[in-house]
C-alpha cells in the first residue's frame, strides 16, 4: 500500500557518490590522493561561496521565480564591506550589518517587482542586476577598501580539514531547511511555487512568501560577498561576475532536483548539486585539465543530470504489461485502493441508512 | 411544492446579478439550501452555475443581490473568508498540490503551529481523524497527493472542505473523473455529511446522480432561474426539457437513414503496449463501436495505442485491409485517423490561440500543403458545428466547454479522417453540445467512416454504439451487442463475469 517514490535528494546523493568514486579513481591514476586533507579542504572551500548563493537561489526557485542579480549583489556586498571596514577591526559589526541590510533592501525591491508589478522574475532580476552593475561601474574603478586580518580569518581558518566558511554555510542550510519544513512561510512558499491559484484559493497570501524568498536570496548573496571579501582582503566590483554565480547557482539548484517551475525541491538537493560541481572542478584542477575543457565538462554534467530528471518526470502512468505482454503488477495504486474503496463504500452505506431516515 | 418547509435555509441568495464585460451572465437568481439537504444545480454549460458557485464561494463578488448565511447578510471578498465561515467549495479543477502530502494540502494556509513552528504531528493526526471520520482511513495523510488516484484526490478535496468545519459544501462536477464504484463511495460520503446536518450544493451534468442524490433541484438556463422543485416532482424528461427546451427522446439521435456497415476499416490483432494487451478488434465502415470500462481499465491507453502515442509493441494493425505500422500521432493522422482526446484543455487545444489557429492546428502541422484550401473551409465547418464564438480570432480559452469541444471536432473534421477515435467526447460539456457530438458521430458513420468511442457514461455507450466492447484491467474482456443492459456491461467491466477463456486474469482476483 505504501507507494514508494525515490526522492530526488537521494538521486543527487547517488550522483555525488558516483562523482566521488569516479573522481577518486581518476585522481589516483595520476598518482594523487583524492581524499587527502588538503584536497578535501579545497573542495569544501570551493563549495562554501556557491553553496551560500545556491541556498538563497533554492528559495527563489521553489517560489517559481529566479534571481539573476545575485552576481552583482555579491560584488556590491564585497565592496561595501571592505570599504566600511577600511582595515579597522572595530568596524566589522557595522560593516556586516550595513552590507546585509543593503542586500536585504535589494531583495525587497526584487520581491516587490516580481509580486506587485508582476514582472517575471527572470526579467525583474536581470533589470535590477543591470542597475547594480551600472552603479558599481560608475563608482568603483577597481578593488577598493581593506579587510582587517580578523575578518580574513573567517575565510582562512578551519576545524581540521573543514573550513569555517563551510561550517557557516551548512549551519545556514539547516536554518533554511527548518524554515522550509517547519514554518508556515516555508509551506506557503512551496504552495505559491506549485500553483499560485491553488494557494490563493486556500487562503494563502501569495506575496509575502515570495518576497521573503527574494529578500533571503539577496541576503545569502550578500553573505557570499562577505566571504569573498574575507578571502581576497579587498572588495572587488567584478568578483561576482568572475564567478558566474547567478547561472551557476541556478544550475546547482536544478542539478539538486529542484523543479525550475517551482513547488518541488529541497535545500539538501541544492547543496548536493553544489558538491557535485565542486568535486568535478577539483578533479579537473588536480588533473590539470585545460581550463576551457573544464567548462565543457561542467556543462555536460548539468545537462546530463537534468535530462535524467526530466526522463523521470515524463513517466505519467505505470506500465501494466512488460515487453512481450507479461503482466507487471500494473497500476498498483488503483488496484490496491479498489477493494478498500469498495469496503468503505458498503460500510458507509450501511451506517448512513438509519441516519437518512431521520432526515427531513 | 417544496419539501421540508419547516427547516430554515442555512444559505440563501436572492436577486443575484453578475455581468462580465457588459454581458449579463446571471440575471437575478434566487437560490437557497437547507441543513442536511442535497440541492442539485443543473443547467447547460454557460447557464451560470459556475458563476453562481463562485459568488457563493467568495471568489467573485455579485454586482447586485444579497447572500444571507445563517440569517445574516455576508460579503465575502475572498474564498478564505467564506471557508472560515463554513462555506466551502470543491471546485471542478482540483485545488491540490501534487508535490505536497495529503496533510500539507488539507491544512494549506492554516497549518497548525506550536511555538511558532508548524506542528507536523498534529497536522497528520487531525487529517487522519478526518479521513477516518469519513470511513476512508486507507488514505495515508503523509502520502504525496500526486501518488493518489483521482478518486482518492477527490476525497482529499472533500476532507479539506470538512477541515473547515463546513456547514455548506458546494461540489462542482465531483464525479467527472470517477468510475462508478468510486461514485458510490462519494454518494456514501455525501449521505454521511447530510446526516450530520451539512448542506450540500451539487452541480453535475450526470442527471442520474442528480436524481439519486438530490432532495431539491434548481434549474438554470442562460443565466436565469427556471425552477426549483423537489426531486420527487421532476422526471428526467421534464428536467432535460427545462434545461434545453428539448425532450430526452432526442437525446441520442438515431442512425442516419441509409447508413450501411461495410468493409473493415481498422483491424487490430493481438495488439499490446505497456498498458494494454491482447487487443483484437475490427472496426467497420459505417459503424460506431463503444468502449466501456472502469476508470484506469486501459480505455484511453487503447485509443492512444491505436493513434501511435504509445505505439503497440506487439500484434498487427491493418487500416483498410493494408498492414499499417503507426508509431507516432503524425503517422496516425497521415493514415486517416483522428483522436478527439479525453482532456481537451491539455491535449486538444492551444488555449491561448484563436479559434482559427486551433482549427488549422493539425492541417498546418501534418498537411501543410493543404493549409489554404482548408483555411477556406473553416467558416463552413465551424458553422455546421454551430460554434458560437465572437469570431475566428477569439482565443479558445474564452469559449465554454461545449464550444471548445466543437473546435476540437472542427480541427479533426478538416483533416477528413476515415477512422475517428473519440475519448470521452462529452465530458464536461452541456446537453446541447453533447447532442451535436452524437449527431456528428452518426453523420460520420453515414459517410462510411468508422467511429470508435470511449466513454465512462454507460447510457451514452448504450445509446450510441452498434457494438459495445468492454475493457477490464488492460484487456478487452467482452463484446456485447447494441442496446445491452447496464448491468451486463458493468459485470464485465468489474470482472464479475469471468473474461472469455483467458486465464491471465484469474490469479489477480
Amino acid at each position: 500500500m505504501k507507494r514508494v517514490r525515490i526522492d530526488s535528494t537521494v538521486i543527487v546523493l547517488g550522483i555525488l557518490i558516483l562523482a566521488l568514486i569516479v573522481g577518486a579513481i581518476l585522481v589516483a591514476t595520476v598518482g594523487r590522493n583524492f581524499f587527502s586533507a588538503g584536497n578535501i579542504r579545497d573542495i569544501l572551500t570551493g563549495m562554501s561561496v556557491l553553496g551560500l548563493v545556491a541556498i538563497g537561489q533554492t528559495l527563489v526557485v521553489l517560489g517559481a521565480s529566479l534571481d539573476l542579480s545575485v552576481t552583482y549583489v555579491i560584488s556590491l556586498s564585497s565592496l561595501l564591506a571592505a570599504t566600511i571596514m577600511n582595515g579597522n577591526p572595530g568596524n566589522i559589526p557595522a560593516a556586516v550589518l550595513v552590507t546585509l541590510l543593503v542586500c536585504a533592501g535589494i531583495g525587497l525591491v526584487n520581491g516587490l517587482i516580481v509580486t506587485v508589478l508582476k514582472v517575471n522574475g527572470f526579467i525583474a532580476t536581470l533589470g535590477v542586476g543591470l542597475i547594480l552593475q551600472g552603479i558599481l561601474n560608475t563608482n568603483f574603478e577597481g578593488s577598493a577598501g581593506n579587510v582587517p586580518w580578523e575578518f580574513q580569518l573567517i575565510g582562512a581558518t578551519g576545524v581540521g580539514p573543514i573550513p569555517v566558511s563551510t561550517i557557516i554555510m551548512i549551519a545556514l542550510a539547516v536554518v533554511v531547511w527548518f524554515l522550509l519544513n517547519r514554518t508556515r512561510t516555508g509551506a506557503h512558499l512551496y504552495a505559491v511555487g506549485g500553483d499560485p491559484d491553488i494557494a490563493r484559493l486556500s487562503g494563502v497570501r501569495t506575496r509575502p512568501p515570495l518576497i521573503a524568498a527574494h529578500v533571503l536570496c539577496s541576503v545569502f548573496a550578500g553573505l557570499a560577498g562577505l566571504l569573498l571579501a574575507s578571502r581576497l582582503g579587498v572588495g572587488s566590483p567584478t568578483v561576482g561576475q568572475q564567478g558566474g554565480y547567478a547561472l551557476l547557482s541556478i544550475a546547482a539548484v536544478v542539478l539538486g532536483g529542484t523543479l525550475l517551475l517551482g513547488g518541488r525541491g529541497s535545500i539538501w538537493g541544492a547543496i548536493g548539486g553544489v558538491a557535485i560541481l565542486a568535486v568535478v572542478d577539483s578533479v579537473m584542477s588536480v588533473m590539470q585539465v585545460n581550463p576551457f575543457l573544464k567548462d565543457v565538462v561542467r556543462g555536460v554534467v548539468i545537462v546530463a543530470a537534468v535530462a535524467v530528471y526530466s526522463r523521470r518526470a515524463i513517466v505519467r502512468r505505470r506500465p501494466r504489461f512488460g515487453p512481450g505482454g507479461t503482466r507487471t503488477g500494473g497500476d498498483d495504486a488503483t488496484k490496491a485502493a479498489e477493494p478498500e474503496m469498495a469496503a468503505a463504500a458498503s460500510e458507509l452505506a450501511d451506517t448512513s441508512t438509519p441516519a437518512e431516515g431521520g432526515r427531513a | 411544492m417544496t419539501a421540508a418547509v419547516d427547516t430554515q435555509a442555512v444559505l440563501e441568495v436572492s436577486g443575484i446579478r453578475k455581468s462580465f464585460f457588459g454581458v449579463e451572465v446571471l440575471t437575478g437568481i434566487d437560490f437557497d439550501v437547507r441543513p442536511g439537504e442535497v440541492h442539485g444545480l443543473v443547467g447547460e454549460n454557460g447557464a451560470g452555475k459556475s458563476t453562481l458557485m463562485k459568488i457563493i464561494a467568495g471568489v467573485q463578488p455579485a454586482d447586485e443581490g444579497t447572500v444571507r448565511y445563517r440569517g445574516a447578510e455576508v460579503h465575502h471578498t475572498h474564498p478564505r473568508q467564506a471557508m472560515d465561515d463554513g462555506i466551502v467549495t470543491v471546485f471542478q479543477e482540483f485545488t491540490l498540490l501534487p508535490e505536497r502530502t495529503v496533510a500539507q494540502n488539507v491544512y494549506l494556509g492554516r497549518e497548525p503551529r506550536r511555538g511558532g513552528f508548524v506542528d507536523r504531528r498534529a497536522m497528520v493526526t487531525r487529517t487522519a481523524e478526518l479521513l477516518a471520520d469519513l470511513g476512508v482511513s486507507f488514505i495515508d495523510p503523509q502520502a504525496r497527493v500526486g501518488s493518489l488516484t483521482v478518486a482518492e484526490q477527490q476525497i482529499v478535496e472533500i476532507v479539506k472542505a470538512l477541515s473547515f468545519d463546513a456547514r455548506v459544501i458546494s461540489m462542482d462536477e465531483p464525479t467527472a473523473a470517477l468510475s462508478d464504484r468510486e461514485v458510490e463511495l462519494l454518494y456514501a460520503i455525501i449521505r454521511r455529511l447530510t446526516s450530520r446536518g451539512v448542506a450540500v450544493i451539487y452541480v453535475s451534468h450526470r442527471l442520474k446522480e442528480i436524481f439519486d442524490l438530490c432532495d431539491r433541484i434548481t434549474i438554470l438556463k442562460d443565466g436565469a432561474l427556471v425552477s426549483t422543485d423537489a426531486t420527487a416532482d421532476l422526471t428526467t424528461d421534464e428536467l432535460v426539457r427545462r434545461m434545453v427546451g428539448r425532450s430526452i427522446q432526442s437525446y441520442f439521435p438515431d442512425a442516419v437513414e441509409g447508413t450501411a456497415v461495410g468493409e473493415p476499416r481498422l483491424e487490430l490483432e493481438g495488439c499490446g503496449n505497456a498498458f494494454v494487451d491482447e487487443v483484437s478488434l475490427t472496426l467497420r465502415a459505417g459503424e460506431i463501436v463503444g468502449i466501456a470500462g472502469l476508470q484506469g481499465s486501459g480505455r484511453t491507453e487503447l485509443v492512444e495505442g491505436i493513434f501511435g502515442i504509445d505505439p503497440f509493441a506487439r500484434g498487427s494493425m491493418r487500416v483498410d485491409g493494408a498492414p499499417a505500422r503507426i508509431t507516432s500521432a503524425r503517422a496516425a493522422v497521415r493514415a486517416g485517423l483522428a483522436l478527439v482526446s479525453e482532456d481537451r484543455k491539455a491535449q486538444g487545444l492551444a488555449l491561448g490561440q484563436s479559434v482559427l489557429d486551433n482549427s488549422l492546428l493539425v492541417i498546418r502541422s501534418v498537411f501543410s500543403a493543404r493549409t489554404s484550401p482548408s483555411r477556406r473551409e473553416v467558416p463552413g465547418v465551424l458553422s455546421s458545428l454551430e460554434i458560437s464564438s465572437r469570431g475566428l480570432d477569439q482565443e479558445v480559452r474564452f469559449l465554454s466547454g461545449g464550444n471548445q469541444q466543437k473546435v476540437v471536432l472542427a480541427k479533426w473534421l478538416l483533416t477528413q479522417p476515415q477512422i475517428v477515435l473519440f475519448d470521452e467526447p462529452t465530458r464536461g460539456i452541456d446537453v446541447g453540445a453533447k447532442y451535436a457530438v452524437y449527431q456528428l458521430m452518426r453523420d460520420l458513420a453515414a459517410q462510411g467512416k468508422a467511429v470508435l468511442m470511449v466513454s465512462s457514461e454507460l447510457p451514452e455507450v448504450i445509446g450510441m454504439s452498434d457494438r459495445i466492447l468492454v475493457m477490464h484491467d488492460g484487456e478487452l474482456v467482452a463484446e456485447l451487442p447494441a442496446g445491452s443492459a447496464e448491468h451486463e456491461i458493468l459485470g464485465a467491466a468489474t470482472g464479475a463475469i469471468p473474461p472469455h477463456d483467458e486465464t491471465t486474469d484469474g490469479g489477480a482476483r
